[in-house]
C-alpha cells in the first residue's frame, strides 16, 4: 500500500496523556471526534506545530515535521499549514482582505491582489474585502479565516471546530461548500468537532478519540455499524449496547447465538470470539425492526423481542420510544418515524414488538 | 510664566518617554502572556510608586543616587558632577517613579489581545518578530498611547520626588512645577496661576484624548 500523504503518531503520558495514530490522504477529510478534552484540539495543535508532544512523529508529502527520535521538530511557521481557528482568529484591524494579504507577504504587490482576489471568489466573499471582521456575520468571518487558511497553499489544511459559532442553516452551507472544496484543493483535511453529526456527514475518515487515545479510524458507516468497542459505540451515540455471553457457532447456518439475559439471540456469524466467552454487543437503530399491527413485515422472525413502551417522547418528525423488555430489567431504545408510530397506536405504557436484525448485531471483546 | 521650567517639565517627559515605553512593552508583554517565578512580587514591585508617598521614594532615590552611593560616586567620578541636583538624576528618578504609569495600560492592552491572534500570524508565515509589530503592537496601540499620554502628564505634574532629588535649581531641575511652588512662596500669584491653568489644562487634554482614541479604536475594531 502507498504511504499516505499525511500520517502521525503520537504519545506521551503528561501533561495531556497523548496515544494517537492515523493517517489521511490527499483529497480526504478526516475528521477528530471525542469529547471535549479528550485530546483533539491538543493533536490538531501538534500538527500545525503550535504544541510540541513529547515524542512521537509527524509527516506530510514525505517530509518530516516533527519526530522525537531525532529531535527533530519544525517551528510552524517552517510547516506548511493552513489552520481555521475555532473563533476563526481574525485580526479585528485589518479589513477581511487584509487579512488574507497577511498569509501573501511573499507575493508582489500586483500578484497579491490577484490572489486576494482570487481567494474571495474562491470563498464566496467577492465585494466583502473592505469590510472589518466586526462588519461580517459570523458566516463570512469563517470564510475569510479559510480563505486565509488556504492563501498559501498549505500542504495540509486544519479546522478546529470551524462551524461551532454559526446557525444551523449557514452550517449546512458551509458543510456542502467545504466538502466542494477538498476536491478542488487535493490536500489532506483534518477537522475537529465534538458534533458527532457534522462529523458523520462530512467525514472520509473517522477518528474517534477519548481521553488522549485514537480509539477507532475508519469510514464513518463501519464505525457506526462495527464500533471496535462498547465505548466507541457510545461516543459515537449508539444507545443499544449491551453484554452477553456466546453460546455457540454455526458455520453453516451463518449464525453466531449470543445469551442475553433469558433470551437467546442469533447474531451474524462472527467466529473470533470463542463460545462461553463474555462479549459486549451493539445494534445500530436502523437494524431494529417495529413489528406492526396490521401485516408483518420482513424480518419479524429475526429475534424477536416483546416488552411495553416505558417512555414515548415524541420530537418532531421521530418520537423516541424506550421500550422495557418483558421479565426483565433491560431496556431497547429505538426511534420510529412519528407517523408509524401513530399508525401503530405507539404510546407510554402499551405494548411492543420489535426484531433485532440478525444481520446488524455486531460483538466486541468484553471491555 | 516660567518657559524654561516649562521646556526642562517637556524635556523630561519626552526623554522619559523614550526610554521607558520601549522597555515597558517588552516587560509588559512578558508579565502579561508568561507565568514565571516571582511574578506577582515582580508585579508588586513595579507598582510601589503608586502608593508610595512620594517624598519617601524621592528620600530613596536620593540616598541611591546621591554621592555616598556607588552608583553616584561612579557618575561624579566619570562626569565630574554629582548625579543628584543635575537633570540627569531628575531622569533617572523620573524612569523610576513612572514605572507603573508605563507599564500598567500597556500590560491591560496585550492581556487583551488573544493567544489565538499570534498563533493565526504563525501560521500565516508571520516570524515572532513580524507578528509583533504587525499584530501585537496594533492591537496594543491604544495602550502604549495611554502609557505615553499618562507618563507626559505624570511626568508635568511631578513634584514631591522632583524637590527632593533635583532641588529647585533654574534651567537644570526647575520643572513646571516645582517652579508653580516657588512662585507662589515669593508672592507671585499671577504667575502660579498661569502655570496653574496650563498644568490643568494639559492634564485635562490628555486624559480626554485617551478616552476619544480608545473610543475610536474600539469602535473600528467591533
Amino acid at each position: 500500500m502507498a504511504e499516505a500523504s499525511f500520517s502521525i503518531r503520537l504519545k506521551q503520558q503528561a501533561p495531556i496523556p497523548l496515544d494517537i495514530e492515523f493517517d489521511c490522504d490527499s483529497g480526504e477529510i478526516l475528521v477528530i471526534a471525542g469529547p471535549s478534552g479528550s485530546g483533539k484540539t491538543t493533536t490538531l495543535r501538534s500538527i500545525a506545530g503550535l504544541y510540541r508532544p513529547a515524542s512521537g512523529r509527524i509527516q506530510c508529502h514525505g517530509k518530516c515535521w516533527f519526530d522525537s527520535a531525532a529531535a527533530l521538530f519544525l517551528r510552524v511557521q517552517q510547516r506548511s499549514v493552513g489552520m481555521v481557528f475555532q473563533h476563526y482568529a481574525l485580526f479585528p484591524h485589518l479589513t477581511a482582505g487584509r487579512n488574507i494579504a497577511v498569509a501573501l507577504r511573499h507575493l508582489g504587490r500586483m500578484e497579491r491582489r490577484k490572489r486576494i482576489a482570487e481567494l474571495l471568489r474562491l470563498v464566496n466573499m467577492q465585494g466583502l474585502e473592505h469590510r472589518y471582521p466586526h462588519q461580517l456575520s459570523g458566516g463570512q468571518q469563517q470564510r475569510i479565516a479559510l480563505a486565509r487558511a488556504l492563501a498559501r497553499d498549505p500542504e495540509i489544511l486544519l479546522l478546529d471546530e470551524p462551524f461551532s459559532a454559526v446557525d444551523q442553516l449557514t452550517r449546512r452551507k458551509l458543510l456542502r461548500e467545504l466538502a466542494a472544496l477538498k476536491r478542488q484543493f487535493n490536500i489532506p483535511v483534518i477537522l475537529v468537532t465534538h458534533d458527532l453529526d457534522e462529523a458523520r456527514k462530512l467525514a472520509d475518515k473517522l477518528c474517534i478519540i477519548h481521553h488522549g487515545r485514537n480509539l477507532q479510524t475508519a469510514p464513518p458507516g463501519t464505525v457506526m455499524a462495527r464500533p471496535d468497542s462498547a465505548t466507541v459505540a457510545r461516543l459515537v451515540g449508539l444507545e443499544n449496547v449491551f453484554t452477553g455471553t456466546i453460546r455457540h457457532h454455526d458455520g453453516e447456518k451463518g449464525y453466531t447465538y449470543v445469551e442475553w439475559g433469558g433470551t437467546l439471540l442469533e447474531a451474524a456469524y462472527q467466529p473470533e470470539h470463542s463460545p462461553g466467552s463474555l462479549i459486549d454487543w451493539v445494534i445500530p437503530p436502523e437494524n431494529l425492526i417495529l413489528h406492526r399491527r396490521d401485516r408483518p413485515s420482513r424480518g419479524e422472525r429475526e429475534n424477536p423481542v416483546y416488552g411495553r413502551i416505558a417512555e414515548f417522547i415524541p420530537m418532531g418528525e421521530t418520537a423516541s420510544v424506550l421500550i422495557q423488555v418483558e421479565q426483565e430489567a433491560r431496556h431497547l431504545f429505538m426511534s420510529v418515524p412519528t407517523h408509524v408510530a401513530r399508525r401503530n397506536d405507539l404510546g407510554s405504557g402499551g405494548p411492543i414488538t420489535v426484531s433485532l436484525l440478525a444481520e446488524g448485531i455486531h460483538l466486541m471483546k468484553k471491555e | 510664566m516660567d518657559w524654561q521650567a516649562l521646556t526642562l517639565s517637556l524635556q523630561l517627559g519626552l526623554y522619559t518617554c523614550l526610554i521607558l515605553i520601549p522597555i515597558s512593552i517588552l516587560a509588559a508583554r512578558a508579565i502579561a502572556w508568561r507565568r514565571f517565578f516571582g511574578r506577582n512580587l515582580l508585579q508588586a514591585t513595579l507598582a510601589l510608586p503608586l502608593l508610595l508617598p512620594p517624598t519617601v521614594l524621592g528620600f530613596y532615590l536620593l540616598l541611591a543616587l546621591g554621592n555616598r552611593s556607588p552608583l553616584g560616586r561612579i557618575y561624579e567620578h566619570l562626569f565630574g558632577h554629582p548625579l543628584v541636583f543635575s537633570f540627569q538624576g531628575l531622569l533617572i528618578a523620573s524612569l523610576i517613579f513612572n514605572i507603573p504609569f508605563a507599564i500598567q495600560p500597556v500590560q491591560r492592552a496585550f492581556e487583551a489581545v488573544p493567544e489565538s491572534l499570534r498563533e493565526a500570524a504563525w501560521c500565516s508565515g508571520l516570524s515572532h518578530w513580524l507578528t509583533f509589530w504587525k499584530v501585537e503592537v496594533p492591537l496594543a496601540w491604544p495602550g502604549i498611547l495611554a502609557a505615553i499620554i499618562i507618563t507626559i502628564a505624570h511626568t508635568l505634574g511631578e513634584f514631591g520626588v522632583i524637590l527632593m532629588v533635583g532641588g529647585n535649581i533654574e534651567g537644570e531641575t526647575r520643572t513646571i512645577s516645582v517652579a508653580i511652588y516657588d512662585r507662589v512662596q515669593a508672592f507671585d500669584m499671577h504667575s502660579a496661576a498661569v502655570m496653574s491653568a496650563l498644568l490643568l489644562l494639559t492634564s485635562f487634554a490628555a486624559i480626554t484624548a485617551i478616552y476619544v482614541l480608545n473610543d475610536r479604536i474600539a469602535r473600528r475594531h467591533g
